[in-house]
């Protein structure tokens, strides 16, 4: 049963709450008891309602009529904006995940700024910005701008309020170490006192903070060890924010995700390393408090790192499975070297960028759809354009790619157009105003698409082209199998017969986004990304000519199909390195899963060794690892004996679980993954 | 050459390693099976895999080769025994593989390392690879049982960066039981290698009730103390995971109900390994 208050959220609509008051060194939660879920109905309030419903509460019949009466949520604004076309994506599920009704998530505001600063200079700050716009003409643009600036500036009034009702000032700049920390979290408490969107990121702050501790340290009113706690009592705070959220979405995403990404580590543009003692003391709270899927803490790698740095992560990351890693290379190069990353590989400099976030298209289904002329393989309903189908009994490469490109020049239409009703509608009536107060006035936009099913289609290519694929139809000569005959090289072998395949698919499908014209002028990004979504896009399509079955799940991320890399971890992590990042800026996610003897003998080989694998990988194109290092026999057990293992945390695709969270589909796709080094 | 023909129907992507390999060289004429193997212009692979972290330091690029004399009770890969088990490789396309890899197998202070089967029987193949390798800075090692070193020139000895000898048994009674082989020219290539100062990592087999008797393993670890070129030595606790090839091959598998041995012996192993000096 979960503990609910129906008070809709805001900054300070709940008075001030505690775990152990006396006790604890930073302070701050949600709502006015730990773990306490708000409802933020502004997203959806139809989501709430069935969330509410589901887990046995009564809707608030004022609450009720308030948000269906009297005041338009986000939801419904995009439902009276959306084209035929994309309500047949979305329930054909080629189109899926979209932030329709909930929150978009996947902004980061700066919550260093807080502390730096205070609030009142942030406040000026803004004040200064608007009244830059004055003498400009009211266009929608700039009406919008000076709205959204005001309602930044309520916002951090509001922000004040909160932090004082807990006893502290922020108005004006931390002076301690303690401060800092506590100051940073009212920031970031704030933006999730009001927004449970899909990810809500924290940022870059061990660094930063690291300036406030060393200070401290160094006159002598801090010492190590209340430095740790300070850190652990923070990263308690960040492992139990919480969101109401229905068990759908919960089943998407595999448990209860908040994506409380934290970046660490990396380099700064002169060449000097990020890490300090504080990033220490963060991958230390894995220890000091034990494995857990948040806050998701993320290893910025580059092979420039010190070795210390790169050996504790390393052992960190095969101690705890809790660890993804990503090139600090690519990122720092792209976009520059304050950047963070949110949810799980996307990329933002932080305060100076925010992204339009875009769940995924299904290309595998996209392929099915080319091939039937728009027919849906498993409704039979025509979804697509009817440009007509593959005829004969065989397919023939040319055809089906000739069929596929045209076929995902209309999905990648549709595709913007949804992405631009939603993120025009969520600005209107679901604004993160406290999370864009912490960014700079006109910060970059991306919109970040993204697809599913990458190594489905690479290998359906490479099976049409090397091997011979034969339909079978059912009567009204809709395709729903296929029978192949003969081998044909697969992707996750480092065999560029099919990798150059599955990069083109990935420029082909950027490029045709790229052709229609996004909301707020947004620059055009893409993820190859799933994260456990894999397992429900998999339900959700019929065979495809790769011999994967109707219902099987799709590979998570940018990763090879199960079973299907037979070469070994370098091979596979080879074939995802060729996926080209600058047509997939949004990020690459390859989930890397092993057993302990497959890293080498003795602990010594096992922290060598990986840390020889994430320089290779990190020191040409790769983009994301994600590492467990689990026994398969531990993950069975666990299946069967969920209370032994409360703890188990396993990586999916850019995020960590609680392994005996998962359901019983996602825990067998998660063991018939393939485990490197287990034979 | 024959390999040539069938370029497309034996891909190297297209089996597990893990999996079953029969009779994938078997369409070639026993005129070019011997060629091939006085050559060594082509080899007899039965599979490969990256990213491997135990077979030799660093993270590697390992080479099954098919073709083995020993007949090992608890050989894990009993399909490798025959020489045309294996997809006939013609060394330009092994070479053209390992340039793939050669980038991260340095990053990784890994390398090359070909094993078996038993690559000594195609040693022609082993040394071209290892040439090719050397030649691009790829450190090369060669894990074997040891009983054809004699195939190998000096010289040659000098283009293998580390051999991991395998040493099944010290007792010579039991090593013919275990291997169906003589010890003897696995101790001579030992002898010889320490001699040559060649670096040299023991790999011991650890089977329950055939090689855990502490003598022997009391005279192998001092045997190996002695030779001073031993930088380590692996002990391989027997494991189940080739039963299901000996039933699909339809042999006799003597060792079907053994279990592994338990971690107190492991331990006591290798503890008398370290108490010899050796690092194990």
């Amino acid at each position: 049963m979960l503990d609910i208050s129906q008070i809709p959220s805001s900054i300070t609509a709940h008075q001030p709450g505690y775990i152990d008051r006396d006790n604890e060194v930073i302070v701050g939660l949600q709502t006015d008891a730990p773990l306490k879920r708000a409802i933020m109905p502004n997203g959806g309030f139809r989501m709430v309602a069935s969330a509410l419903k589901a887990y046995g509460y009564p809707v608030d019949p004022v609450v009720a009529e308030i948000f269906t009466r009297y005041r338009k949520t986000h939801n419904e604004a995009v439902f009276d904006a959306y084209t035929p076309d994309v309500r047949r994506c979305r329930s054909s599920h080629i189109l899926t995940g979209l932030p329709d009704a909930y929150g978009r998530g996947r902004i980061i505001g700066d919550y260093r700024r807080v502390a730096l600063y205070g609030v009142s200079r942030l406040v000026e700050q803004k004040r200064r910005e608007k009244s830059a716009l004055d003498d400009e003409m009211s266009t929608d643009e700039i009406i919008r701008d000076r709205e959204e600036l005001s309602e930044q500036i309520r916002a951090l009034g509001e922000l004040k309020e909160m932090a004082a009702r807990y006893g502290f000032d922020i108005s004006g700049p931390a002076r301690t170490a303690r401060e800092a920390v506590q100051w940073l979290y009212f920031g970031y408490l704030g933006a999730v006192k009001e927004q449970n969107g899909a990810a809500m990121s924290l940022g870059r702050t061990s660094t930063f903070l690291d300036i406030y501790f060393e200070r401290d340290l160094t006159a002598g009113v801090l010492t190590e060890e209340q430095a740790q706690e300070i850190v652990d009592d923070f990263i308690i705070k960040l492992r139990i924010v919480r969101f109401l959220r229905t068990p759908e979405y919960d089943e998407l995403f595999a448990g209860d995700p908040t994506w409380v990404t934290e970046s660490i580590g990396g380099l700064g543009d002169d060449g000097r390393p990020l890490v300090t003692k504080t990033s220490f003391r963060y991958l230390q709270t894995l220890y000091n408090l034990g494995p857990a899927p948040e806050p998701n803490l993320t290893v910025w790698y580059s092979p420039r790192l010190p070795d210390a740095f790169k050996r504790f992560s390393a052992k960190v990351a095969i101690d705890t499975s809790s660890l993804q890693f990503e090139s600090d290379e690519i990122m720092r190069r792209s976009w520059g070297d304050d950047g963070a990353i949110a949810c799980c590989v996307s990329p933002m400099l932080v305060g100076k960028q925010m992204q339009f976030f875009g769940a995924r298209a299904n290309l595998a289904k996209c392929l099915l759809y080319a091939i039937n002329g728009g027919r849906d393989e498993i409704s039979g309903d025509q979804v697509g354009p009817a440009f007509g189908g593959v005829e004969g009994d065989y397919l023939s490469f040319d055809d089906v790619i000739a069929k596929f490109d045209k076929m995902m020049d209309w999905l990648a239409g549709v595709y913007v157009n949804a992405m631009n009703i939603i993120h025009y509608m969520h600005d209107k009536y679901a604004y993160e105003r406290l999370e864009m107060a912490l960014h700079d006035y006109a910060p970059l936009r991306t919109m970040a698409f993204g697809i599913a099913g990458l190594s489905v289609v690479a290998d359906s290519l490479s099976a049409i082209k090397h091997a011979r694929v034969r339909v079978t139809r059912e009567a009204t000569g809709l395709v729903i199998g296929y029978e192949t005959q003969g081998e044909f090289p697969q992707f996750g072998n480092h065999d560029n017969r099919v990798d150059h395949l599955a990069a083109w698919v990935v420029t082909t499908f950027m490029s045709k986004l790229r052709k229609y014209p996004t909301y707020r002028g947004a620059l055009h990004t893409q993820s190859v990304l799933t994260i456990t979504s894999n397992v429900v896009y998999g339900k959700n399509t019929g065979d495809t000519p790769d011999g994967r079955k109707r219902g099987e799940p799709f590979a998570p991320g940018a990763n090879p199909m199960h079973g299907r890399d037979q070469h070994g971890l370098h091979a596979a992590a080879a074939s995802v390195a060729k996926i080209p990042y600058r047509d997939a800026a949004d990020g690459i996610s390859l989930t890397a899963t092993m057993v302990p003897q497959g890293l080498g003998r003795t602990e010594h080989d096992r922290i060598q060794n990986l840390a020889g694998m994430l320089d290779a990988f990190f020191g040409v194109t790769g983009y994301h690892m994600n590492v467990n290092v689990l026994n398969r026999e531990t993950l069975l057990d666990a299946m069967d004996h969920p209370e032994k293992y409360p703890h188990l945390t396993i990586r999916v695709s850019g995020y960590a679980v609680n392994f005996v969270r998962l359901s019983r589909e996602q825990q067998l796709d998660v063991i018939n993954r393939t485990f490197y080094g287990s034979s | 050459m024959s390999a040539n023909d069938h370029p497309q129907k034996v891909s190297l992507a297209a089996k597990s390693p893990f999996e079953l390999r029969v009779g994938l060289g078997s369409h070639m004429p026993e005129a070019d099976v011997r060629a091939a193997i006085a050559s060594g212009d082509v080899g007899f692979v039965h599979s490969f895999t990256s990213g491997s972290t135990v077979d030799g330091p660093g993270v590697r690029l390992v080479a099954w080769l098919s073709g083995c004399q020993f007949r090992c009770l608890y050989c894990h890969n009993p399909d490798t025994w025959t020489m045309t088990n294996g997809i006939p490789v013609p060394i330009s396309r092994a070479v053209d593989q390992l340039r793939k890899y050669q980038h991260g197998l340095k990053i990784m202070r890994g390398g090359l390392t070909i094993s078996g089967g038993e690559p000594l029987m195609q040693h022609k193949f082993a040394l071209k690879l290892f040439a090719a390798a050397r030649g691009m800075g790829v450190h090369t090692a060669l894990d074997t049982n040891g009983s054809l070193g004699d195939r190998l020139t000096d010289a040659d000895l000098e283009t293998v960066s580390l051999v991991l000898l395998d040493i099944k048994s010290w007792n010579e009674e039991r090593h013919r039981r275990l291997t169906g082989a003589d010890i003897g020219p696995v101790l001579a290539f030992a002898r010889r290698l320490a001699a040559r100062k060649r670096p040299v990592w023991l790999r011991y087999v650890l089977v329950p009730g055939l090689t855990d008797h502490a003598d022997d393993v009391e005279r192998l670890a001092a045997f190996a103390g002695s030779l001073g070129n031993v930088e380590r030595v692996d002990v391989l606790p027997f494991h189940q995971m080739g039963k299901h090839k000996w039933q699909q091959l339809g042999m006799q598998y003597e060792l079907g109900d053994l279990e592994p041995p338990p971690h107190e012996v492991v331990e006591r192993v290798c503890s008398q390994f370290r108490a010899a000096g050796l690092s194990a």
